[in-house]
Parts: structure tokens; C-alpha cells; sequence
């Protein structure tokens, strides 16, 4: 088997569109299943007493992370052909700043309110409506802020070539990062879990 | 059932680092099949260069921005990440119907009203499309699938959404606490 099974042309532009909704399905389900339909599940990550999100997350990027590496080692994966984002980190950096306080302003993040505006959260539609509306400032203000928006372009850059190390290495550290992250989260939780 | 602590209905969540692994693998299945990761905010953007073309199609020419959706001759809202985020509605209805949690209710603490909290909900919505725009994709697309490719910008990306996060807390108990 040759993966990335579309870039090899295993299937079309049409297919790829279904593809797109049968993997969404897959998304929203397990979104919803780990409770991230509640913006107050959410949000008790940044109060301490339910670090789901770290849990979840961190679950999940670990299995995709050796997924991908061992499926590249076998070689039935081109891990070179899987889309890399470009980065930029002086505007990445601001960026997730930005997030991070709309995060806790707003109680969800762009995916997390989808699984919940279809569960019913008023709050979510109106977060919704926000990402629409700040979609427009960002649209309308784009040729003012192009520059910094452009700026610290590093093309498509990983860890291990950011910091000279071997890819094993560096998925080792993250495997280990993630690990003792669940122990401290673990430890957090039974210190402030109770408290409302 | 205990009848003295009152909870909402519904049954209880997956198990954190259960659910992370069925989130992961959807995941790596995104990689091997299409070559991608996941995303959401992306679709935001398609839906609004759609309406700002139907709306003022001169604008949206003029604006280097919503070109970026509308040139390459397909419609803007055939794009792979409007069929995802559909499809992630669909999945967290069929998850929220299976538990019993679909409702139509606002999620907030004990000592904020409605509309304060609709009201922050959409603040920070904005707040959150201007940040994935500078950081070319949000929690989704950034941190959780940049997140398991090692790509660096992410990786910072990822830090700062925490950061900022923790940083802002204190200052919105009234809507959670």
C-alpha cells in the first residue's frame, strides 16, 4: 500500500469530499463523546479541576505522532507528501495568544463549538456567529496587517530540523512530555478537582 | 442514581485518554487517506468569501483575502473542510443523541446571566477567528494534527493557546465560576 492514499490517486477530487464528511463524522463524535460539547468542560482546564483537554489532546497526538512514524518506518506512509502548514512563528506566536484568550473568553475553540451548537448550546451559535463576524475584521483589515501576517517565514519547518535532532528523539521526548503531563494533570486534578 | 447531588442529564464522558486515542486515530486516518490533517476554522472562512462575493462581489475581488477562496474556478464552499466540519456536526449529534445530551441550553457558570454570556461567547469568537487567521489554523488544525507532524510553528502555536489561556482566567470567573 502506498499512503497518502489521495496523493497516490487513489481516488478523485469528489471522492476526497466524501472522505471529508466520513472523517468529520469520526471528529465530531469522539469531540463529543469526551465532553468537549461543554464549553464548562472545556474551560475547567484554565480553572485546573478537569484537564481533559490536556488529556484528550495530548492522547491524541500522541497515537497520530506514532501512527505516522511507524507507518513511515515501514514504509507504507510518504510522510514527505502529508501537508505540512508552513510557519511563521512571529504571527503564530500572536496568534495562539489570541486563541488562547478567546478560548477562555468565549468557552470553545472553532471545532469544539461546532460539536456543541449541534448539540444545542445557545452560547456556541453565538460563538459561532462571532468566528463569522472577527472573519470580517480580519478579512476587511488583511491589507493593513499583510506584513505582519507575512513576517518570520520559515517555510515548512519540523522539530527535529528546528533543533538539529534525530525524529525518533524528539518523538521520544513528546511520548515522555505527554506521559508525565497525565501524572502531573492526574496530581492536579485530586488537588483542585473537588472544588467547584 | 443518587437522588442528592443533582446532575445534568445525560450519561457520563468517555474516558479522557480513551476518547484522545479514537480522536488520534481519526486523525492518522485523515494523514494516510488524504494526506492532510484535520481543521475547522477554514470553513468559517470559506462560508464568509462565499457571502461576501453573493453580497458585494466587486469587494470581495478587490481584497486579496477572500481571492484566496474564490479564485481556481470551484465553489468556495466545495472545499474539503466544509464537508469535514459538516460531517463534525453530524458525529457530535450522533454521540450527543446517543448520550441523551442534546439540548438547547447555555452553557455558563452560577452567577452570570444569558445574555452577558452570549454576548462573551461571541467576543470571544472573534477573538478566536483573528488569532487562526494569524496562526494559519486553530486548535484543530494547528495544535492537534501540526501538533502530531512535530511541525515546529505549531508546536509554538500550541504553547501560546495555553498560555494565553491561563492568563485570562482569572479575569473570566464571573462566567464559569
Amino acid at each position: 500500500m502506498n499512503a497518502p492514499l489521495y496523493k497516490y490517486g487513489l481516488f478523485g477530487d469528489e471522492m476526497s469530499l466524501v472522505i471529508a464528511f466520513v472523517i468529520g463524522i469520526g471528529f465530531g463524535f469522539f469531540l463529543e463523546r469526551a465532553g468537549f460539547g461543554s464549553a464548562r468542560k472545556l474551560v475547567s482546564q484554565f480553572y485546573l479541576n478537569d484537564m481533559s483537554v490536556f488529556k484528550v489532546m495530548f492522547s491524541a497526538i500522541v497515537t497520530a505522532m506514532l501512527g505516522v512514524t511507524y507507518l513511515g518506518w515501514m514504509g507504507v506512509l510518504d510522510v514527505d507528501l502529508v501537508y505540512l502548514v508552513p510557519t511563521w512563528y512571529a504571527p503564530q506566536v500572536v496568534g495562539g495568544l489570541l486563541l488562547g484568550v478567546g478560548f477562555v473568553v468565549g468557552g470553545y475553540c472553532p471545532g469544539t463549538s461546532v460539536a456543541a451548537l449541534s448539540t444545542g448550546r445557545v452560547d456556541a451559535m453565538a460563538y459561532a456567529l462571532g468566528i463569522f463576524a472577527g472573519t470580517i475584521v480580519y478579512g476587511e483589515g488583511y491589507p493593513a496587517i499583510k506584513d505582519f501576517v507575512n513576517s518570520d517565514a520559515r517555510g515548512a519547518l519540523t522539530l527535529p530540523e528546528a533543533l538539529n535532532l534525530p525524529w525518533g528523539v524528539v518523538v521520544f521526548t513528546v511520548v515522555l512530555i505527554a506521559v508525565g503531563g497525565f501524572y502531573g494533570a492526574t496530581l492536579v486534578e485530586r488537588r483542585f478537582g473537588g472544588a467547584k | 442514581m443518587s437522588a442528592s447531588k443533582p446532575r445534568a442529564p445525560g450519561s457520563a464522558y468517555m474516558n479522557p485518554y480513551l476518547a484522545g486515542v479514537g480522536l488520534g486515530l481519526v486523525l492518522l486516518a485523515a494523514f494516510v487517506v488524504m494526506g492532510r490533517g484535520l481543521g475547522a476554522s477554514g470553513a468559517f472562512s470559506a462560508v464568509i468569501a462565499w457571502l461576501m462575493d453573493l453580497v458585494a462581489p466587486a469587494h470581495a475581488a478587490a481584497n486579496e483575502y477572500y481571492q484566496g477562496y474564490l479564485e481556481g474556478g470551484t465553489h468556495p464552499l466545495k472545499a474539503w473542510l466544509v464537508f469535514e466540519v459538516l460531517g463534525l456536526a453530524a458525529g457530535a449529534l450522533l454521540s450527543g443523541l446517543l448520550a441523551g445530551r442534546v439540548r438547547l441550553s447555555v452553557e455558563k457558570g452560577p452567577r452570570v446571566g444569558n445574555g452577558p454570556r452570549l454576548a462573551a461567547a461571541f467576543a470571544g469568537g472573534m477573538l478566536m477567528a483573528i488569532g487562526a487567521h494569524l496562526a494559519r489554523g486553530c486548535t484543530s488544525g494547528q495544535a492537534l494534527s501540526g501538533g502530531a507532524l512535530l511541525n515546529a510553528g505549531s508546536w509554538a502555536f500550541m504553547i501560546m493557546v495555553f498560555v494565553g489561556g491561563y492568563a485570562t482566567a482569572y479575569f473570566m470567573r464571573w462566567q464559569w465560576r
